[in-house]
């Protein structure tokens, strides 16, 4: 007999993934290793602009152990379609040809002139000095507004300008704000642009608030920073026709489709396979040149090809996230109730098109409005090109900045009105519900209960002693200040409809496929088309399948990331694994079981109708001894002698689910910060996170992906950012002075859930993995700004570094003696009250 | 990230070491532990040709008490100095310090010889060391002798150490019961190099200061003793410690980087001066 029941969704079991990854035998690329394997190292431009004026690779070949050595122009047959970008979001839109190794100008630093291939990548690498090569550096573009004016070096010349694309959007219903019939659902406009339709609502409710915040926030650049850097290995299929790559990627089914555009290699010659990866944080949803590349030599040299990249390159030549200048406004009336908001971005696309570069901030713009109900909002987005890294998604890819933009206005209207930041909040959360209701841009929130996660956060944070706390601290002038920051948000996962994701101007549907196939020894494969980099997948669908079949987690095995063994999908970003993949897995599972019912009747006798499934058995209604078990339908279903009529035999079942709606995880964050006034240190005293992701499948995950993403949205607030100098040299070229923080500079947090829904899909799961970086930024320097509000100090960049901070303190000390310094940390903020309106 | 071909050699004594940096001349480098050396070697910043290891040379691990000081081998972890029980009684300032290097894989492989001799001001030892007034022993073709830690560090990356020489022993004075000391480490992240450091070792004298010997990393090429805030503590009250680290980045020529401008680590300086001699005087 089998045991008693158990439901395995709601427990943190071990994740089956973690003994090997512990114990050093994960499948990495870089341990692949095959017969006659060579190597492939790139010669990457020392300048962000320049031309090539002399290159000659035969000096090169002469050094030991080099197998060959390519230009761009030796190669360029290759690849008739460059690296593909995969989204356009304007007619407009200017897409450069972007050729794995350019031919005539660099166009950012670690942009590829040459290849050189060698038997190992020690000799490889010194060949590269060998290499003649002469530039003639051109001025380069390095700053955005500076990209935009007249007479700027152009990083495409042929193109006449910087700006790729210009996008705008304007709710359209925002006649009625003044009249206040209180009908959001009236909200409908769908976001899309190029509809540009003019701001004059917008206008309106500016003109009509009796309170105006205007402030500019700057989203530094990223390093996405993968513990496993990029890696790949390409070798000739042996027998057959194509090519197989291993690749270190989020997304080996749309590598297949991209590489095949890239190079004309029919799509049905090219395998991928995504072994153990270590992190993706969406850097790795991306087909890079170098994938590209390899493929391409395999092809020419007829052996495997390796690629792997350095911490070095992986800064220079593995996109960069974030990237904005954000100007916003918001207006609102006396009690702070918002009236509208108005958004203008300046987005750096970087040198060239990634696959979805220009994508990344619109697929934020609808997420500006954040957990505040109100009707006027206009956006405008232009994507401008400049002579760094391409930029494309980082953990969150648009939302972080979404959210850090309307979180941080939030605090300065709250500070213009004198009323508390939860207060100002809840003012304008939504009641809650748990129907779709449209935001201000037209986004269909699926279910909110924000007043439920704050109050619990306000409550474990012990919010009233905190500000007793503070208000002593000031009083007795304490050189450490306390500060105590708030972000609400919410963020949009389960990536997505398929016809939401065409209205966005991506290529490519938002569904996914699994197969379950029960096995002949009554064992199950789960084939999922996610492409887990570190989520646990395995454990996740386990837990489903096995509680959906009456099986243990442990009786379940899930392939993924190979396109030769599992269906074809959609792969892991955005969030959408669980609302999306995970779907679809209970989905088959539960197909799987409507066919054993069938088989279950035709072995019990029974009617089809008349048959319970439950714990892993069949049985006949009113008499529980007739039953049969799982394994024994599945048994029956593979000998097919004795199957009901006209019944196929085996029990696999195939599901493709496409998600009605998106999924809108939210929650209350707080962060209380002491900030050394005398040396701007920051240190972070506690976090709480109240997270809402829906039901929960496997805690101890869910867990550990809030840890992971607070980390790095802590890290964007107090110790990221790319710095590069004004030739656009990459001067955080490597982890000494890239400043990841370790588990010494982070807090224990304070976690907590509440559990709303999502009707989007069955489980009402929601998605959790980018929640850190979109809530966390915010919070922190809310944090920051408000343990340094008397000083009269209202804002300061990201991230907020003890030099800033000093920096900060020193002018607002300057300001208040009245020797005011412009700064760049203190003049990003302007907020003022306009009387009038209907006041 | 990919070095230069170098080739590899195991010192299997310091006269070995000594003979091997003859025979390989300026293109070679000792092998003391090679969390500054390898790294730079992978950015090719560096590119010798032959690595003399010294890390075999267990002769030269070792903490012995010299009667009114501690010796160090040269080879000494820094993971050792933290759990010595010597350093721990008379000389606290050296173990709490090697706590505070890099990280713990950092502190396993890095030895007290090997951040001497790389002689960089931004490491934490130096300005240790200098704080202390201690001594090193160098041995070379020619023999042995001893150098103070003052007149060791001569420039950003350069000491006193000649082309065929290996430092072999640190000596330490032990501090007196009434001498308290502080090591005060201001970096971004815990494992990063000093924007600023102070060391401050403070001999306290019936409930005034009686001297403090303070030194500074990060506050030029080499580790610069506070002098003026020296001068102005010795025989001064402890409440007169607050104005005189006003003084502290007299005489210093810090650099501005990404971490910090010249100012600010100026300012720096000041403060944790004062943190420092205030956290030496109630220890």
């Amino acid at each position: 007999m089998t045991q008693a029941p158990e439901r395995y969704m709601g427990n943190g079991i071990p994740r089956k993934e973690d003994p090997n990854l512990v114990t050093g035998k994960a499948n990495w690329t870089d341990n692949i290793k095959l017969p006659g394997m060579v190597h492939m190292t790139m010669l990457r431009s020392p300048f962000a602009r320049a031309k090539v004026t002399k290159l000659d690779v035969s000096a090169a070949l002469e050094r030991p152990g080099v197998v060959a050595a390519f230009t761009g122009a030796d190669l360029a047959e290759e690849w008739p379609g460059g690296v593909p970008c995969a989204a356009v979001v304007t007619e407009e839109q200017k897409t450069p040809f972007f050729p794995p190794i350019v031919t005539d100008e660099v166009r950012h630093v670690g942009d590829v002139v040459a290849v050189v291939v060698a038997s190992d990548r020690y000799a490889a690498q010194d060949a590269l000095e060998f290499i003649e090569v002469d530039y003639e550096p051109l001025p380069a573009v390095v700053n955005m507004e500076d990209a935009l004016k007249e007479g700027s070096p152009l990083v495409h010349e042929d193109f006449g300008t910087n700006e790729c694309f210009t996008y705008t959007a304007n709710v359209g219903n925002t006649d009625e704000l003044f009249d206040r019939t209180d009908d959001p659902g009236d909200a409908g406009a769908e976001i899309r642009g190029p509809e540009v339709q003019g701001q004059g609502d917008t206008d309106e409710a500016f003109r009509r608030a009796n309170v105006v915040i205007k402030e500019r926030y700057i989203q530094q650049r990223l390093l996405p920073t993968a513990i496993e850097p990029r890696a790949s290995v390409a070798y000739p299929d042996p027998g057959h026709d194509g090519y197989v790559i291993y690749t270190s990627t989020q997304v080996p089914h749309l590598a297949k489709i991209v590489i095949s555009l890239a190079t004309g290699i029919p799509e049905n010659q090219i395998r991928v396979v995504a072994p153990d990866v270590g992190g993706g944080f969406g850097s790795k949803l991306n087909i890079y040149r170098e994938e590209i590349l390899a493929v391409v030599l395999a092809k020419r040299l007829g052996t495997p090809v390796k690629f792997v990249e350095d911490r070095s390159e992986n800064y220079q030549a593995t996109i960069h996230g974030r990237g904005q200048i954000q100007d916003v406004e918001l207006a609102a009336d006396s009690d702070g109730k918002i009236l509208g908001m108005r958004v203008k971005l300046l987005d750096d696309m970087g040198a060239y098109l990634q696959l979805l570069t220009p994508v990344i901030a619109i697929s934020g713009a609808a997420m500006f409005p954040g957990v505040y109900t109100f009707d006027a909002f206009s956006i405008e987005i232009k994507g401008v090109f400049t002579n760094l890294t391409p930029t494309d998604a980082y953990r969150g890819a648009g939302r972080p900045e979404a959210c850090y933009a309307i979180e941080r206005a939030m605090d300065s209207l709250a500070r213009e009105l004198d009323m508390d930041p939860a207060e100002i909040r809840r003012r304008n959360f939504y009641e809650p519900f748990d129907e779709p209701t449209a935001n201000p841009a037209g986004l269909m929130y699926d279910s909110f209960n924000l007043q439920a996660a704050l109050d619990r956060a306000v409550e474990l944070a012990d919010y009233q002693s905190l500000r007793e706390e503070q208000r002593r601290r000031r009083e007795a002038n304490d050189p450490v200040q306390l500060g105590i920051g708030f972000s609400t948000y919410t963020e949009i996962c389960g990536l997505g409809p398929s016809h939401a994701l065409a209205g966005l101007g991506i290529g490519g549907g938002g569904w996914e496929v699994a197969s379950v196939r029960m096995l002949v020894t009554g064992k199950v494969e789960v084939a999922t088309g996610t492409s887990p980099h570190g989520q646990g997948h395995e454990t996740s669908w386990s837990q489903i399948a096995a509680d959906v079949l009456g099986v243990t987690p442990d009786d379940v095995e899930v392939l993924h990331g190979d396109t030769g063994t599992v269906p074809f999908g959609r792969d892991t970003y955005g969030s959408r694994s669980l609302a999306v993949g995970g779907i679809a897995v209970y989905h088959a599972a539960n197909k799987v079981i409507e066919k054993g019912k069938k088989i279950a009747a035709h072995m019990l006798e029974a009617a089809e109708e008349d048959i319970e499934f439950e714990g892993g058995k069949f049985s006949v209604a009113g008499s529980p001894d007739q039953n049969v078990g799982i394994g024994d339908v599945a048994g029956a279903a593979y000998l097919g002698n004795d199957l009901p009529e006209g019944m196929e035999p085996t029990l696999n079942e195939t599901m493709t689910f496409d998600p009605p709606n998106f999924t809108f995880p939210f929650g209350a964050h707080i962060c209380v910060t002491e900030v050394d006034t005398e040396t701007g240190a920051v240190k972070i005293r506690d976090y709480i996170a109240v997270d809402d992701c829906g039901p929960v499948i496997n805690p101890t995950i869910v867990d550990g992906q809030l840890h992971g993403g607070l980390a790095q949205g802590i890290a964007q607030a107090l110790y990221e950012g790319v710095i590069y100098d004004e030739e656009g040299n990459l001067l955080t070229a490597s982890m000494v002075n890239y400043m990841i923080p370790g588990a010494p500079e982070l807090p224990n947090y304070t976690l907590d859930r509440t559990v709303t829904p999502s009707p989007s899909n069955p489980l009402g799961v929601k998605g959790v993995g980018e929640a850190g970086t979109i809530g966390a930024p915010p919070a922190v320097i809310n944090s920051v700004v408000d343990a340094l509000s008397p000083m009269g100090i209202r804002h300061i960049d990201m991230p907020a570094s003890p030099m800033r901070v000093w920096k900060a303190i020193q002018n607002a000390q300057g300001l208040q003696s009245g020797d005011r310094q412009e700064d760049a940390s203190l003049g990003a903020s302007a907020a003022g009250i306009k009387q009038g309106g209907d006041a | 990230m990919i070095p230069m071909a170098f080739d590899y050699e195991v010192a299997e004594s310091v006269d070995h070491a000594i003979d091997l940096l003859g025979q390989h001349g300026e293109d070679s480098k000792l092998l003391a532990g090679g969390h500054s050396l390898i790294p730079i070697m992978r950015l090719r910043l560096a590119a010798p040709t032959v690595l003399i290891d010294l890390g075999r040379l267990e002769e030269l691990r070792y903490v012995r008490d010299g009667g009114d000081h501690l010796a160090i081998g040269a080879m000494t972890r820094h993971r050792d100095l933290l759990f010595n029980d010597l350093v721990k009684e008379h000389c606290g300032i050296v173990g709490w310090t090697a706590g505070l290097l890099g990280d713990p894989s950092v502190q396993h492989r890095g030895t007290l010889g090997g951040t001497l001799s790389h002689g960089d001001s931004s490491g934490d030892m130096p300005s240790v060391i200098t704080a202390l007034e201690g001594e090193l022993t160098i041995k070379g073709p020619q023999g042995e002798r001893t150098v103070e830690a003052a007149d060791f560090f001569q420039d950003y990356m350069m000491t006193d150490l000649g082309e065929q020489e290996v430092v072999t022993e640190i000596r330490v004075p032990k501090l007196a019961p009434g001498t308290g000391w502080s090591y005060k480490k201001f970096s971004r992240r815990s494992q990063d190099w000093a924007t600023v450091g102070v060391a401050a070792v403070v001999e306290r004298s019936n409930g005034s200061i009686g001297s403090a010997r303070i030194a500074l990393t990060s506050m030029g090429a080499t580790p610069i003793r506070a002098a003026a805030v020296e001068q102005a503590l010795s025989g001064a009250s402890p409440d007169a410690v607050a104005e005189a680290s006003q003084s502290a980045d007299e005489g210093t020529n810090p650099s501005s980087d990404d971490a910090a401008s010249a100012e600010f680590r100026r300012h720096l300086a000041r403060v944790f001066t004062q943190r420092a001699v205030e956290e030496a005087l109630g220890r």
